[in-house]
């Protein structure tokens, strides 16, 4: 990475840079909040480096869940990162070796975004420039998480009900699929699978979303027909 | 929980996330199309599953008590109105949280 690249690719990522700090402070002070020392924020971030899902780790860890519960639910949750491989499996394709394998792992809904978008400027380097912004943005999250965590361990507030923070995000993802999707029956299946679900298993441990998933799947495959006509394009990529 | 259950839970987590991200890449490396149904199922997915984390982190709520359920409900709202006037999404979830924190801590 040189100058060059890093200033090019230093101006698309401010955005990110905005949001990351302040997601990444919030999942830092929760983790706090719930007694785990800002090393463990560090670490996650780190090394999972995804927002809806390490909001989702402070919950797991919080309850001790068993690995099982941790790997089903991290898995779901994560399960709309299959698309973005999909589309840029063709932007990725000269980039080799240990390089590519940390670009896939970056590859958060941000970053997704952003390198859907760029295109290097002239004289720079493509895979570099990708590669750039996929490191600072995961910079930004790692500094915002431990700037949260830290805060939070020092700062003694009481921080009953930080964990509504979770919600808040999950809300927010879905107003926005909500605004890029023209259709909703998934919405509904979902809520609807889910809430049946738990009023039959009840909440212990998040066991009733193994059969709404089931149901889920089950429903979107048996909705294909209706939902996705074969004459239809299929533009891939969106989501949160 | 021990150190070592916390390193194993965030292990988990690390390595189900990134398999989820080199999936596609480990199928599909190589001039071969994806199944036209994992691209619908891509598509449609995600907002069916959030729609279902939501209700997991509503799973908890009692309706015992006005307390138990009305300050989830509110700050949901809250976040939900503040999303669609601004789109904002630090407004949305700092405002709602905060407010969530305030009626758990000082009215319920």
């Amino acid at each position: 990475m040189n100058r060059k690249t890093l200033a090019a690719a230093f101006p698309h990522t401010v955005p990110v840079l905005m949001g990351y700090l302040s997601i990444g402070i919030v999942f830092g002070w929760m983790m706090s909040a719930a007694g785990f020392v800002p090393l463990w924020s560090a670490a996650m971030s780190l090394t999972i480096y995804a927002g809806s899902g390490q909001y989702l780790g402070v919950d797991l860890l919080a309850n001790a869940s068993p690995l099982a519960d941790v790997a089903f639910l991290t898995l779901i949750i994560n399960f709309r990162h299959l698309v973005y491989g999909l589309s840029m499996l063709e932007k990725f394709r000269d980039i080799k070796g240990l390089r590519k394998l940390y670009m896939i792992f970056a590859l958060t809904d941000e970053t997704y975004a952003l390198l859907s978008g760029v295109t290097p400027p002239e004289g720079v380097e493509a895979k570099d420039f990708y590669f750039t912004i996929s490191l600072l943005d995961h910079i930004y999250w790692i500094a915002g998480s431990i700037i949260g965590a830290v805060a939070g361990a020092l700062i003694t507030i009481n921080t009953e009900g930080i964990d509504f923070a979770m919600t808040a995000l999950f809300i927010v993802i879905a107003v926005e699929q909500w605004q890029s999707n023209d259709r909703h029956f998934p919405v509904f299946l979902g809520a609807g699978a889910t809430l049946a679900s738990l009023l039959l298993l009840g909440p212990e441990g998040g066991r009733f979303l193994i059969p709404a998933l089931v149901i889920l799947v089950g429903g979107l495959l048996l909705a294909r027909p209706r939902l996705d006509p074969p004459a239809a394009g299929l533009k891939g990529g969106e989501g949160a | 929980m021990t150190n070592l259950q916390i390193a194993l839970s965030v292990a988990v987590m690390a390595v189900v996330t990134f398999l989820t991200r080199a999936l596609p890449f480990l199928l599909f490396g190589r001039d071969k199309e994806p199944p036209k149904v994992i691209l619908y199922l891509g598509r449609f997915l995600p907002p069916a599953v959030i729609a279902m984390l939501i209700v997991y982190c509503y799973r908890s709520v009692s309706f015992a008590a006005v307390g138990g359920w009305l300050p989830a409900f509110l700050a949901g709202a809250l976040v939900l109105i503040l999303h669609l006037w601004k789109r904002n999404d630090m407004l949305s979830i700092v405002g709602g949280t905060i407010f969530y924190m305030f009626l758990v801590q000082a009215v319920f």
